[in-house]
């Protein structure tokens, strides 16, 4: 063989060229397309002053929309946890027709455009709509009310934590659950001390997603809320509403209150990773592979 | 307590179904399910346990019928080929859960007493406050051992219960359950793919071929009497030669040998690579040496017969024939069965 001293081969992604230009191209898209907007939104909302970002932060019409924002993810969280929870048991431990079927509906939020989400809803519950007589006969209020708005935001968000889970529990198999049914425990029982203890990180994880989809969602909800100021206006529609009002600083400190929670979402998430979850990860005592694990002498 | 399983079925969409096993299982016997992948022999133990429900046919637990007996209430002890240890709980944790769950209560005096005694039987007393994950293959078995018999079972379930593990730990653990069994008498099925391993444990072998029992009996009578072609091949390495079987009789290459009760028409002789002799002269199959393969304590022929079959035996290390020499091999136990 020869050897060719200055021609050694380079390894892929060994060329300095290659590797300097790709991290720029990274470089320069994160900043012109993450931390730039960012940068302008905490720039623009403290833009008048602190007083002024005070001020519009106090504003009872911004106030209501945080409240109903929060109010929104308490609901449709919880609500949507526990579907994602019983679903990704349903889909993984147990065998029934139309599993793939199932698997497949509980995804379609995610292709959906959540405006044609909200178009959807209008059809269905709206005055016009399937139900929309019974409702107003039985005068219940769904659309451009609370209802309306949770509804929309649960169809969004109603993948992210069986999508977060499934996956997870496919990879953990039955075994445990067969072994602490053998072993007289109850079903309850079973899924509170040995199924949720190893997939806690995973649901938190797909809970934190939920939450910021949640407290985000613009396109469904702006069709059912009806964006009524003060009454049935989330903190993303609200954004909206100020900055068509001119008023760019409110608008951007309202933003503001959305970005910090994204960071602290981001913040807890990171968190939640370096705990395991959000990765496939098969516990090594289920894996029966001793390599990685020192040998322990009795 | 005995177990009885009468003319169990359970389909599948895919390949392990069982197709009518009817098996009987003494009290504090140690029966072996030995199989090749696919034969249903995980199903079966399986259905004793519970975990799966027979389609038809039904299984005795004693005069009970325990067919519809769910797994929780059947008061079996499963052990799992990978163990199925809980990962966040600890040896001790692991083994208590059981109690801890049952509906007999026990103070929690007694379940601490009681996982020491069975941290004692399955030798991990220093063990109790690690997890799963911080110790051996051989030991993590062992735990989802004591874990299974802390519930007092009324049988123990074993399912490929070495699978994992290499050789050496393998065997030492093998004869260990064998111990286990003896000081316990808990009648116990185990399930295995490895026929060194079911003979080398089991009162019974019961050895399964495509969802039906093809031959049951001791480890002695399954070895020296096979029952068809696939319980030879399956119980070790076997030599397959094609025959003509005319009047009670196999005739290989003109060599006759005793086929009495086989029908006739085209058959098979099979015997062991052990159970040959080479001759330089004299009767047997002429065949002609392909190559010797060297062992540390024999030496292993490949022949090949005057009708192109392929042949290999073990012989003596000093073995002086070498690869072209021509001469003849001469079979003790050969085994003629009519073809399948």
């Amino acid at each position: 063989m020869v050897h060719n001293r200055k021609g050694k081969p380079p390894r892929v992604g060994d060329n300095t060229v290659f590797r300097r230009s790709l991290l720029g191209i990274v470089l320069v898209f994160v900043g012109l397309m993450i931390v730039a907007p960012l940068v302008v939104i905490a720039v623009e909302a403290f833009s008048r002053g602190v007083v002024y970002f005070a001020e519009s932060i106090a504003d009872p019409d911004t106030r209501h929309a945080i409240l109903l924002t929060v109010i929104a993810a308490l609901i449709a969280v919880p609500i949507n946890t526990a579907f994602g929870v019983a679903a990704a048991w349903a889909i993984t431990k147990h065998d029934f027709r139309g599993k793939r079927l199932l698997t497949v509906i509980i995804e379609l939020p995610f292709s959906v455009s959540p405006i044609v989400a909200g178009v959807a809803y209008l059809f269905v519950y709206g005055l016009q709509g399937l139900f929309g007589p019974v409702l107003q006969s039985m005068e219940i209020k769904i659309l451009f009310a609370l209802p309306g708005i949770v509804l929309a935001s649960m169809f969004v968000t109603a993948p992210f934590v069986a999508r977060e889970l499934i996956p997870l529990m496919q990879a953990q198999g039955r075994d445990l659950e067969e072994a602490a049914t053998s072993l007289g425990a109850s079903g309850w029982r079973t899924f509170f001390s040995v199924t949720l203890p190893n997939i806690k990180w995973a649901l938190l994880y797909g809970v934190v997603l939920c939450n910021s989809r949640v407290m985000g969602e613009f396109g469904a909800v702006s069709v059912v809320s009806g964006n009524i100021r003060g009454q049935t206006n989330t903190l993303p529609l609200h954004i909206e509403l100020l900055y068509h009002d001119y008023n760019a600083a409110g608008s951007f400190a309202a933003a503001s209150i959305l970005a910090c929670l994204a960071i602290v979402t981001l913040v807890v998430k990171v968190a939640l990773e370096r705990q395991g979850a959000g990765r496939v990860q098969r516990p090594a005592a289920l894996a029966g592979a001793d390599s990685i694990i020192p040998e322990v002498k009795p | 307590m005995k177990i009885r399983l009468d003319n169990v079925v359970k389909e599948f969409e895919t390949f392990r179904a069982v197709h009518g096993v009817s098996l009987d299982i003494g009290s504090g016997e140690l029966v072996a399910l030995l199989g090749p992948s696919g034969s249903g022999k995980t199903t079966i133990l399986r259905m004793v346990a519970g975990l799966e429900y027979a389609d038809a046919g039904a299984i005795y637990f004693g005069d009970e019928n325990a067919t519809d007996i769910p797994v929780r209430e059947r008061g079996v002890g499963f052990v799992f080929q990978h163990y199925a240890l809980f990962p966040h709980m600890t040896v001790g944790e692991n083994i208590a859960f059981g109690m801890k769950v049952s509906k007999v209560k026990r103070s929690p005096q007694a379940i601490a007493d009681r996982v020491k005694e069975l941290l004692d039987l399955v030798q991990l007393s220093g063990l109790k406050d690690r997890f799963p994950a911080q110790i051996s293959g051989g030991q993590r078995q062992r735990v989802a051992l004591a874990r299974a018999l802390a519930v007092d079972p009324r049988v123990l379930l074993l399912d490929e219960p070495f699978g994992a593990l290499d050789a050496n730990v393998r065997r030492d653990l093998r004869r260990w359950l064998r111990k286990i069994h003896d000081e316990l008498g808990i009648t116990t099925l185990f399930v295995t793919h490895d026929q060194e391993e079911a003979l080398d444990l089991a009162d019974r072998v019961v050895i399964l071929n495509k969802g039906k029992i093809v031959q049951e009996g001791t480890p002695e009578a399954v070895c020296r009497n096979p029952a068809d072609a696939f319980v030879m091949n399956f119980l070790g390495d076997a030599n397959k030669l094609d025959a003509d079987i005319r009047g009670g009789k196999a005739y290989v290459d003109a060599v006759a040998f005793d086929a009495e009760g086989v029908a006739d028409g085209s058959g098979q002789i099979l015997f062991r690579p052990a159970d040959v002799s080479w001759r330089e002269h004299g009767h047997g199959i002429a065949a002609r040496i392909l190559r010797v393969i060297d062992r540390p304590d024999s030496r292993r022929v490949l022949a090949m017969t005057g009708s192109g079959q392929a042949v290999e035996f073990d012989t003596a290390p000093e073995f002086p024939h070498r690869k072209g020499e021509e001469g003849f091999i001469d079979i003790r136990r050969p085994r003629v069965y009519a073809a399948a």
